[in-house]
């Protein structure tokens, strides 16, 4: 619980807009003091906490707009945090994990956990991260969202279901569609297999983890240059895929 | 010991013993004339005291055959319920040992240590209960009447004429710590009697009306005294030996007796007993197997068995020799023991026997220089049958008949050959015929062939023909060289025909050891030489076969998956238990344990026992004769021999596991320090660096600085990870959640980890678009790309190009890593994938884990993972997933 960091240059406060509030549970004081200059030099208002019980408290006391979040805490099981979290609130969460241990992450997500990264991750990767997160709370106070989705050659037009790669229009069969505009409502954050497959093919479909497989190749085909180097569907292996979001 | 000091063999022999006896519980025997002197009640009273002392006493079997003093001694003390056993219809009720041994006492009262267990208990006998119980470290009171002691048994049965068939061995009371005579004059035993104060087993009445007679009751008394004086003696005598009296320190003492098929020799055995006793000395019982011994039938081969079980029971050691002469035999094993008494059964050969050939006791004597040799008369105590018994009739009469024809066939060849051949020469043709008899007919009808043949000669030859008168007196000399000639023939060919049938069966023997032993040396690994062992030993002794081993806590398990494989009764595990801490046969047939089912031999090897044989033969008795028991111990001992071998095989093997863990953790330590610190040094270096100067440094250096901090960093996370892979790899807790996945999606997400790296990098793709599904674990998957990949990086130049390659064929999916670089030096194709081992060709960091660990988890998945040199320059590196199982179809039809 120490005071908020903030300042810098890229303060959204000096824009007008208050700056949004993000409360790290992390008991590693490297990695928080690490995370306390990052963070800050993008003008987020940082509260920190050591513990999960800390950091229960700390976002009950802060009401911030995303909370990241270590699994392994000392007192006690981050994943017992999510759910203690999501008991109340639908704060974003952003879920810090070791390699390997993708059982951990998937578990998380389920838990309720919006997205993780993977450590040793770089600060680009952890603001990404957060950004993306925090836009998708910037979505859920609009209704519908934006119709048009566009990253780099890739445009997703959701109100009229066209999908076009470098200007030239892409045709998808109704099940790639349908897989591809799961992704883009979620773009930047990973979905689960069973997420994926309960969004396009519903929640009978949840163990037919190779159906996935095979539409994301098709997919991949028909919109990536190079499908075994893909740019936009990315594949984050034991855990699920995300959409490229910038 | 000449300067009185006690020998320290003798002295270290008694430590163990004391020792063995602390650990063991301690046995008290109430000892009595004859039934009704009072012992139940004086243990009784022994066992209460004990209680009143806070001893945890508990009764385990007690008789009081109603009497209201004795019983009331019983109220108060804990009892153990007695075993129901039914046994022909009818409900007996036996001492429990296993409720006994689960309960624990510290002292148990067991009535009656002679009594004869039901059958279907585990012990024959209720001594050998007690055995058990004292090896369990329980306390044991008890009691013995004179007449059940093996050694006094014969002693007994002339004395009264009762002939007591339960008898306990001496070496049981013998190991007593304490024996308590219960003394009652005869009078007042026989007034007890006459109130009915003695119990009389119903069914032994008539004999019991004999039994207690005055004159008996005096003798048995006379017999339990000496018995107890001869114990305190012995007590007094090791309590001189313990302290080192100079006195009565006895020299060296051992008695060897010998023994035959005669029936004194069990009286010969008691005898020595009895001598050896007095003695102080150890005593051994021998038998000597000639030729001769071959020829004796069953009956007597049997008694000779009965004559060594009897030595045992009464605490000798028994050995068979085999020799051609006894006496030579005898001399030199006793030569060999030091044995410095020799006690032989006065001759059976009748005196002009003797003269002829000659008495073994002559010769023993003659033989024996500082050795005194004893002759002890086979009935020098009476009573006994005093007819020795007649040499066995080997050949039946058919035998006789048959060399009497042979003779009358010769007889009738001579007269053919008569008028062409001097008679003188006859005589030769008559010796052919007594050799024919001696070959295949034997001493006695031989012997009668030669009298015959003289007699036929002169009848028929010798003028006057026709008469068995002679003219001519010089025949007579004829007759007798004739006679002489024959005679020695016929024993020369019998011997030698017996020398050949023992070698013979010596043959077959040596035989059948050298075929196991041969095929034993050829054989590798502990299952296979027991397999084969048992097999070898079902075939020579038609027997079933069970080894056991001791398991990890030292109790005896059998190996299971034999041939013949013996079921091991769980009653006879203790047994086998017993054989295996004695290092001694018991079981089926052997005085030791005979209630158990199956004969048990020891396993011992040069330094240590091994474990135990059981076997169970077809016919119960075919261990009866000692040299197939000879033949089993040898067997047992190839066994052993070749058991141990394969155990040492197995402990250098493991030896040089060891060795090579112990180089690989070297190898592990020395690698691992040096590639956790050079990243840490370019990290440290480059962070202090940036500290230090800060500004005075331009932007571009600043930042190859950071890039350094970040490319090391991932190194040292690329080194952690494989640390961890590999750890959970030898652990085994490496299990692979395999799912269907795209080859495709794998190789993007590996080669994804590489962005930054790959940047100036061109990667050449060759996935064919229809690659099917395969099953694996795509994290595992993408760790074996992701070290392949790495690999081809380090060691290729930096613009080359890596290719990726998969196809699918003969029920697998090939993937191939590619470089350009220079290639793997031959003969190291496989050696890089060894752990720790770093390719001799430009490897610049790495612990050489990382090919180790893909090769691992592509084994994990059933596939295999080889590396070549292309032959266009480069290495390639290639692995196979298995693609056993079709991947599962996809239900919905789906179209654009």
């Amino acid at each position: 619980m120490s005071e908020p960091t903030s300042g810098g240059a890229g303060d959204p406060e000096a824009a007008g807009r208050p700056a949004p509030v993000v409360v790290l549970i992390e008991d590693e004081t490297p990695i928080r003091r690490f995370l306390r200059v990052t963070i800050a030099s993008e003008g987020y208002r940082l509260h920190e906490a050591g513990s999960g019980a800390d950091g229960l408290l700390e976002v009950a006391m802060r009401q911030p707009d995303l909370v990241i979040l270590d699994l392994g805490l000392p007192d006690m099981d981050g994943l017992e945090v999510i759910r203690r979290l999501r008991e109340w609130t639908a704060v974003p969460i952003l879920v810090l994990s070791a390699r390997g241990q993708e059982r951990d992450k998937i578990a998380a997500l389920d838990a309720g956990a919006d997205d993780y990264v993977s450590k040793p991750f770089g600060a680009g990767e952890l603001l990404a991260r957060m950004r993306v997160a925090l836009r998708h709370l910037a979505h859920l106070g609009r209704d519908g969202g934006d119709s048009v989705f566009a990253v780099g050659d890739l445009r997703v037009d959701l109100r009229l279901r066209q999908v076009q790669v470098a200007g030239v229009e892409v045709h998808l069969t109704p099940i790639e569609y349908k897989l591809l505009t799961a992704l883009v409502r979620h773009a930047g954050r990973v979905l689960t297999h069973r997420q994926l497959l309960k969004e396009v093919w519903g929640p009978s479909h949840v163990e037919q983890a190779h159906y996935v497989r095979v539409y994301m190749a098709q997919l991949r085909r028909k919109i990536e240059a190079e499908p075994a180097r893909p740019r936009y569907l990315l594949s984050e292996p034991g855990v699920g895929y995300r959409l490229r979001a910038e | 010991m000449a300067e009185g000091r006690p020998d320290p063999d003798a002295l270290l022999a008694r430590v163990k013993a004391v020792e063995a006896r602390q650990k063991r519980g301690k046995l008290k025997v109430f000892f009595g004339a004859a039934a009704g002197v009072g012992k139940t009640y004086a243990m009784l009273e022994a066992a209460r005291e004990q209680q009143a002392d806070g001893v945890d006493v508990v009764v385990g079997w007690v008789d009081t055959h109603g009497r209201a003093e004795t019983e009331a001694l019983l109220a108060g003390l804990p009892i153990v319920p007695p075993r129901l056993v039914e046994h022909r219809g009818a409900l007996l009720r036996e001492f429990d040992l296993d409720a006994a041994l689960a309960r624990r006492p510290a002292l148990i009262v067991v009535d009656e240590l002679a009594h004869t267990n039901a059958p279907g208990s585990r012990h024959a006998k209720r001594w050998q209960a007690v055995v058990e119980l004292l090896d369990a470290g329980i306390h044991v009171y008890t009691t013995v009447n004179v007449q059940h002691l093996e050694s006094l048994n014969d002693v007994v049965a002339r004395v009264t004429g009762v002939v007591v068939r339960e008898t306990v061995p001496d070496s049981v009371i013998d190991q007593a710590d304490e024996m308590e005579l219960v003394d009652l004059p005869p009078d007042d035993l026989l007034e007890r009697l006459r109130e009915g104060k003695v119990y009389v087993p119903p069914l032994a009445e008539a004999a019991a009306g004999g039994f207690f007679r005055k004159g008996n009751l005096i003798a048995l008394r006379e017999l339990a005294l000496r018995r107890t004086a001869d114990r305190v003696d012995a007590e007094m005598r090791d309590y001189m030996r313990d302290h080192a009296i100079r006195q009565t320190w006895p020299v060296a003492e051992r008695l060897l007796v010998c023994v035959g098929p005669s029936p004194f020799s069990a009286r010969l055995v008691r005898a020595a007993k009895r001598m050896a006793e007095r003695l102080g000395a150890p005593w051994i019982v021998a038998h000597v197997e000639t030729p001769a011994h071959l020829r004796l039938p069953v009956e007597m081969r049997d008694r000779i068995v009965q004559t060594l079980r009897l030595a045992e029971q009464l605490g000798a050691e028994t050995v068979t020799l085999s020799g051609a002469r006894m006496s030579d035999e005898i001399l030199a094993f006793a030569r060999a023991r030091n044995v410095s008494k020799i006690v032989v059964g006065k001759p059976g050969r009748s005196l002009w026997r003797r003269i002829v050939l000659g008495s073994i006791v002559d010769t023993l004597v003659e033989g024996s220089g500082e050795i005194d040799v004893y002759v002890i008369s086979g009935d020098r105590e009476g009573a006994a049958p005093a007819a020795a018994p007649a040499r066995p009739r080997v050949t039946d009469g058919r035998m006789y008949a048959r060399a009497a024809a042979v003779v009358a066939g010769v007889s009738a060849v001579a007269w053919g050959l008569f008028p062409y051949l001097d008679p003188l020469n006859l005589i030769m043709v008559y010796l052919l015929g007594v050799v024919a008899v001696a070959m295949w007919a034997g001493r006695g009808p031989s012997a009668l062939a030669a009298i015959l043949s003289v007699a036929a000669f002169d009848f028929l030859f010798v003028p006057p023909h026709l008469t068995f008168a002679v003219s001519d007196t010089q025949h007579l000399v004829t007759f007798a060289v004739m006679l002489v000639v024959g005679l020695v023939i016929s024993g020369l060919t019998v011997r030698m025909r017996a020398a050949a049938e023992r070698a013979r069966e010596r043959e077959q023997r040596t035989a059948a050891l050298y075929a196991m032993s041969r095929e034993l040396a050829n054989t590798r690994g502990l299952r296979e030489l027991l397999l084969i062992a048992s097999r070898h030993l079902a075939e020579v002794f038609h027997t079933r076969v069970a080894v056991l081993r001791p398991g990890p806590g030292g109790q005896l398990e059998p190996v299971p998956g034999l041939a013949a494989a013996l079921d091991v009764e769980s009653a006879d595990l203790g047994v086998a238990q017993w054989v295996y801490e004695h290092r001694q046969a018991a079981g089926l047939g052997t005085a030791t344990l005979p209630g158990a089912s199956a004969l048990y031999v020891p396993l011992v090897a040069s330094h240590r026992t091994l474990g135990v044989l059981g076997v169970r033969p077809g016919d119960p008795r075919a261990f009866e004769p000692p040299e197939q028991i000879h033949q089993l111990e040898a067997f047992a001992s190839q066994t052993a021999l070749a058991l141990e071998r394969a155990l040492l095989a197995e402990e250098a093997e493991q030896a040089k596991v060891g060795a090579e863990t112990e180089r690989l953790r070297n190898s592990l330590l020395s690698s691992v320090s040096h590639d956790l610190r050079t990243p840490l040094a370019a990290i440290t270096g480059a962070a202090t660096t940036l500290l230090a100067t800060e500004s005075r440094l331009d932007a571009p250096t600043r930042r190859e600085l950071l890039e350094t901090v970040r490319e090391e960093a991932d190194r040292l996370n690329r080194l952690v990870q494989n640390l961890l892979e590999m750890t959970r790899l030898e652990s085994g807790a490496l299990r692979l959640r395999t799912g269907w996945h795209s080859l495709e999606e794998v190789v993007g997400a590996a080669l994804g980890r590489f962005a930054h790296t790959l940047k100036d990098r061109s990667v050449v793709l060759r996935l064919p678009p229809d690659l099917p599904l395969v099953a694996i674990d795509d994290v595992l998957a993408e760790q074996v790309l992701i070290n392949l990949i790495d690999n081809a990086i380090k060691h290729t130049p930096p613009a080359s190009a890596i290719e990726i390659a998969a196809w699918a064929g003969d029920g697998a999916i090939t993937v191939e890593v590619a470089d350009r670089g220079p290639g793997i030096a031959p003969g190291e194709e496989r050696r890089i994938f060894d752990k720790f081992y770093r390719g001799s060709t430009g490897d610049r960091h790495g612990v050489g884990l990382g090919l180790a660990i893909s090769e691992g988890i592509v084994r994990a998945h059933g596939g295999r993972m080889w590396a070549e040199s292309r032959p266009q320059g480069g290495a390639a590196f290639r692995f196979t997933l298995p693609t056993a199982e079709t991947p599962p179809s996809i239900a919905a039809a789906d179209h654009e």
